[in-house]
């Protein structure tokens, strides 16, 4: 009885030592199918319900926006479902020309009333969409998602025809274009949404393979939760002669060190991060591989003013002051990261940021003196929080080291809390200072600047400035770009001198990529284009 | 009274289980090197040569054992088993986690000990209603999601060392007490009770000078075997990132951390694992050897 | 009490038991800070609100509790509040497969292993295959999953290119995944062997029959085997669920789409429905490998069946 299992268990290994000739990655490279890392599982495959970056990439592969991603110019707008659009003077008012040959998966054409019908369910309140708020410059929008109108006709997206779709703006936009990109203004399919259940249903099948319509370069094959969602071209994609992949299947690699070693094991094309401490191994062993590409987001630490010690201006530039930041992207986040002296990135559309924070020792000294300490022994114990990671904690070790090495702050705790808590915590403003990320939704400062206004949902530091609101209401208003952006630099040098936030660096993208994926250049949002992705299997290593 | 006392005095087997234990070399070892390594970790960072285990250094990460280097502030800095990730000096951070492991270790011990033992013997000495209700109780924290609770605990108590023991300690007597109950259901029918109880001797009295005495072997045993069990614990609640606080170690942590660097940095991983390894091989050994110079049964639970 | 009385009893109180344990967990989850709609992004409260309202999470507790009880009688286990469009129902019929398959082999690698080393260093006690035998075993146990698996990835998986690494379908990584499971296991039933057999080796009938002559060896298997096996086969229930609840390690290193993957991201989404699932899965399991260990037991043990 004994043996069996054995005798079993050598077979089992024979058996599949034998048949890993040609590595998994290989064999897709040959067949077209594109491998990738993805991160979480999905939460869905609706684009009004999801908000994380992974599930936003599955949604672009689904579906296609009236414009779409370059797939190497950051600035430049490709057309997706519109051919074409314009705007009046002042930027408020939007008119798309939808293509003829535009179809949804099932053969139906896209029209401009499928957008209309899209901007109702996601702004709908009973819908309860995570990212509505994206849709709030359509003039009325706000409105009607807090429920204060129920009359979606007041809100300013209209189809006179069914190719042509008019959107009008409570506020001019120059960037507008850049946000339909965004996953918050694909479009859905009425008739599917409805075969299923309500417009408002959270709940409902429509999602799953087989009942999944979508107008995307691709269409949905199969779903399994945890274990991979599967995409194949759409055959009614009106650009279906650009695309030349097969398929592309999405891993849920929540774990990096196997998602990493699912690379080197020849299993995915692409990893979806890599962790800092492996940068260093892979820059030696196979610099062909590792990709570290400029993305538009900062990481800071905010600092809650509504709890002493950090009500106190002084002290907060003092702490700005002492880190040392070149330190921490060279030897500690490792991934080429820039080291941030503004809040908003050097990525967005040719802003300048202000720099407002520097590695200064003698000032972060004279305004731990200004703030009213003698040394920084007498600063009052406080606490970092940090949500549960490696390498937060390796930052927040750093940062709090440097604290007691450049200042004498001795009392700095650190406390990690898992990621709800830790949300909760922070919207309760019941930290001190924590760790926190931003990432931008579209190349203008102004997705970096508008949360810190007074009130902001994701301000969270009890922070506000009526300079900075009327600077940014005022940079909002402005036509032209340079006046524009003169506005949004002086708020973020009001800001940078109140400091509710202390800009560390502004974000890499690392990741893993096989030779033989062709046509993923970098971009700053990190959104590719499928379409525009190729698979060359002379690339393929020979052994 | 005196009577009583005199007549409750059994005789020791302590000394003969000494001998035997004397005689089993792997136990031996277990012992010295249990005896060694908490001196170590308790008493080294008293003394002044060991450096702040928290002292980073990004500037000089990754070095190997031996290494000599000069920090970018200009401090000269000497490290024995090499510097990690942000340069700290890994034998410090050895010596410090091992301090927070062995406590979490003893305390979590001493909390199951001390419920298990008090609750297993209740419950088998009571017996009947009682008993099979309060091991549908401990039936029922089995299958209790460990996870959930220890979020929940870390939200109420905040992350703190302490939560750490209690929630390990809280975990760990269930199996205390299932091994003290089958014990006390066998020893109760025994003639010593029977004694106990003609010289009029109340069943508090019963239990905690005579159930619980005579448990005393298989608890032992035990112990020794539930101190490796908690840092194994420990080290997983490290997996999950719901240990120790940064920039604070434990071995848990240290070889979480080692093991997520194997390929970058192979020493962070070998190191702390090695000593980690060690100290859970010594106490298996230690219980082991208990076990047979204290001729305790293999429990059925 | 005969037996079909004793078996009932025990099975009603181990159904009392799941009830107990699903009771205490769908008031202990909502303990718990954040909820199920809580992102990265703040969602404005209202919109929370009507979410919650959606899933009858606005009503008060006792009634959500009796609605959930009213289907979870029926065996219905809601919707997954984390992933929209799927019930907790396929999330478990998907998943639980993966887990009760390395669950089970690695299981199996643990006897296979576990039981002839447990024995043999029995056959020999205190020599020096007696404490290499164990000492070996031993690292088993002092060596964390977190560590094995890594480390059987990187060698068996990346250096000799046996096995795959990670994936599910079309993919080897379970057998990697299973025998870091079962060498743990495998360690501790070689202990729990060897230490029950040296108890049978110094009982009287073992002895008995030595002293009638039979053979060292069948002394070995004939006789002490099945009882020294007992606790073997009484670990077997324990072992069979913590192989099975406690695979989120290796799950997630080995990045399969087992429960315990959903049990911990559940519990990190807070999505109540699926926790509640996942629980009762494992909660049934440990339950009911206690009841089957509880009958067989009565079964094997020799002593116990002398005086039957």
């Amino acid at each position: 009885m004994i043996p069996r299992p054995l005798t079993a268990l050598a077979a089992a290994t024979l058996l599949f030592a034998g048949c890993e000739e040609e590595r998994p990655v290989d064999r897709a490279t040959r067949e077209g199918i594109l491998l990738l890392g993805n991160g979480d599982e999905p939460k869905a495959l609706d684009p009004h319900l999801i908000s994380s970056v992974g599930d936003s990439n599955i949604m672009r592969a689904l579906f296609e926006g009236l414009v779409t991603y370059h797939p190497s110019e950051d600035a430049t707008h490709a057309p997706g479902v519109a051919e074409r659009w314009e705007h009046n003077e002042d930027y408020t008012e939007w008119t798309f020309h939808l293509r003829d040959d535009a179809r949804w998966s099932n053969g139906d054409p896209v029209t401009a009333g499928d957008f209309v019908y899209a901007y109702n369910r996601i702004l709908h309140p009973d819908l309860g969409s995570p990212y509505a708020s994206m849709l709030h410059l359509l003039e009325n929008g706000e409105e009607f998602n807090k429920g204060e109108i129920d009359d979606f006709s007041q809100v300013g997206a209209k189809a006179p025809d069914a190719h042509t779709l008019v959107c009008t703006l409570r506020e001019p936009a120059p960037y507008f274009p850049d946000l339909v990109k965004h996953t918050t203004w694909l479009p859905v399919h009425k008739p599917t949404i409805e075969k299923f259940g309500n417009m408002t249903d959270q709940f409902t099948l429509w999602q799953r393979p087989g009942n999944h319509v979508g107008n995307g370069p691709f269409m949905l094959e199969s779903w399994r939760i945890n274990g991979g969602v599967k995409v194949i071209p759409n055959p009614h994609y009106w650009d279906r002669e650009t695309v030349t992949l097969n398929g592309i299947v999405f891993y849920p690699l929540a774990n990096n060190f196997t998602e990493e070693r699912a690379f080197r094991d020849g299993l995915i094309h692409k990893t979806y991060i890599i962790p800092p401490d492996l940068i260093g191994y892979h820059k030696a062993e196979s610099p062909e591989y590792i990709k570290l590409d400029p993305y538009a987001g900062v990481y800071f630490y905010r600092c809650n003013v509504t709890k002493a010690p950090l009500d106190n201006k002084s002290l907060r530039k003092a702490l700005a002051f002492a880190i040392d930041r070149e330190t921490i992207v060279k030897y500690v986040s490792q991934a080429g990261e820039q080291p941030a002296y503004g809040v908003v990135p050097p990525t967005e559309g040719g802003y300048q940021p202000h720099h407002g924070v520097e590695f200064d020792l003698d000032k972060a000294k004279a305004y731990l003196k200004e703030a009213g300490y003698e040394s920084g022994a007498d600063v009052p114990e406080f606490e970092i929080l940090i949500n549960t990671s490696e390498s937060h904690k390796a930052i927040a070790a750093a940062v709090q080291d440097m604290w007691k090495k450049h200042l004498g702050i001795e009392k700095v705790t650190i406390a990690n809390q898992e990621w709800k808590v830790f949300q909760t915590t922070l919207r309760e403003l019941r930290y001190q200072c924590s760790r926190s990320g931003w990432i931008g939704d579209y190349l203008d400062p102004s997705t970096f600047l508008t949360m810190w206004r007074t009130g902001d949902d994701n301000n969270q530091t009890g922070w506000g400035n009526p300079d900075f609101d009327r600077l940014l209401t005022e940079a909002a208003n402005q036509i032209d770009p340079g006046e524009r952006f003169a506005k949004f630099r002086e708020a973020e040098a009001v800001l940078l001198d109140e400091l509710p936030m202390i800009p560390i660096y502004w974000y890499t993208q690392k990741y893993l990529l096989d030779p033989a994926v062709g046509g993923w250049h970098p971009l700053l949002l990190d959104n590719h284009p499928y379409k525009h992705v190729r698979l060359d299997p002379s690339k393929i290593p020979s052994e | 009274m005196d009577t009583i006392s005199d007549i409750e005095k059994g005789s020791s087997l302590g000394r003969d289980a000494w001998v035997r234990l004397k005689k089993n070399k792997m136990a031996m070892f277990g012992l010295w090197f249990f005896v060694g390594i908490t001196l170590v970790c308790f008493l080294l960072p008293l003394l002044p040569v060991l450096p702040d285990p928290n002292a980073t250094s990004p500037e000089l990460r990754s070095l190997g054992p031996f290494s000599e280097a000069v920090a970018n502030d200009g401090t000269e800095r000497f490290y024995l088993l090499g510097s990690d990730n942000l340069g700290r000096d890994i034998f410090a951070r050895i010596v410090d986690g091992g301090r927070v492991s062995l406590m979490v270790g003893f305390i979590a011990t001493a909390v199951s000990l001390l419920i298990g033992v008090v609750y297993g013997a209740v419950a088998g000495y009571v017996g009947g209603r009682l008993d099979s209700v309060m091991m549908r109780v401990v039936d029922i924290l089995y299958a209790l999601p460990f996870m959930i609770i220890v979020i929940i605990l870390t939200t109420f108590f905040d992350n703190s060392l302490w939560l750490l023991f209690l929630a390990i300690g809280a975990v760990e007597w269930l199996t205390m007490s299932r091994i003290v109950r089958a014990q006390v259901l066998s020893l109760k029918e025994q003639e010593f009770v029977d004694a106990a109880r003609s010289l009029g001797l109340s069943n508090g009295q019963i239990i905690f000078r005579h159930i619980i005495p005579n448990t005393l072997g298989p608890v032992i045993v035990y112990t020794t075997l539930t101190v490796p069990a908690v840092m194994r614990l420990e080290a997983i609640l490290s997996f999950l990132g719901l240990g120790v606080q940064p920039p604070n170690a434990s071995w848990g942590s240290l070889v979480k951390e080692g093991a997520d660097r194997m390929i970058s940095d192979p020493a962070l991983l070998i190191f702390p694992s090695a000593i980690f390894a060690l100290t859970l091989f010594a106490f298996n050994f230690l219980g082991d050897g208990l076990r047979d110079a204290l001729d305790v049964r293999a429990s059925k639970d | 009490m005969s037996t079909p009385a004793y078996i009932l009893s025990r099975l009603a109180q181990s159904v009392f038991a799941l009830f107990c344990i699903v009771t205490i967990t769908f008031f202990l989850i909502r303990l718990a800070p954040g909820g199920p709609f809580s992102e990265d992004r703040v969602i404005p409260p209202h919109l929370v609100a009507k979410m919650e309202a959606y899933y009858g999470l606005d009503k008060p507790l006792p009634v959500q509790y009796l609605k959930y009880m009213g289907n979870f009688v029926q065996g219905d286990l809601g919707p997954s509040l984390g992933n929209k469009g799927h019930t907790v129902n396929e999330v478990i019929a998907q998943s639980w497969p993966v887990s009760a398959t390395i669950g089970l082999v690695g299981l199996l690698i643990a006897l296979a292993i576990g039981i002839p080393v447990g024995v043999f260093a029995a056959a020999r006690p205190n020599s020096k295959t007696d404490y290499t035998l164990m000492a070996v075993a031993t690292l088993g146990i002092c060596l964390p999953t977190f560590v094995i698996g890594p480390l059987l990835a990187a060698t068996l998986g990346l250096k000799l290119d046996w096995f795959d690494v990670f994936g599910w379908e079309n993919s080897s990584a379970w057998v990697l995944a299973s025998l870091t499971l079962g060498l743990y296991y495998a360690a501790y039933i070689a202990r729990l062997t060897r230490g029950s057999m040296l108890d049978q080796l110094s009982q009287d009938y073992v002895r008995t029959a030595r002293a009638k002559g039979v053979s060292p060896n069948a002394t070995l298997f004939k006789h002490a085997f099945r009882g020294g096996i007992t606790p073997v086969v009484s670990y077997l229930g324990p072992a069979l669920a913590g192989l099975i609840g406690g695979s989120f390690v290796v799950e997630s290193i080995f990045g399969l789409p087992g429960l315990g993957q959903h049990f911990i991201k559940a519990a990190t989404n807070r999505d109540y429905t699926l926790i509640l699932g996942t629980v009762t899965v494992f909660a049934s399991l440990i339950l009911l490998m206690n009841f089957i260990v509880d009958v067989v037991q009565t079964w094997l043990d020799p002593r116990r069946k002398l005086g039957a």
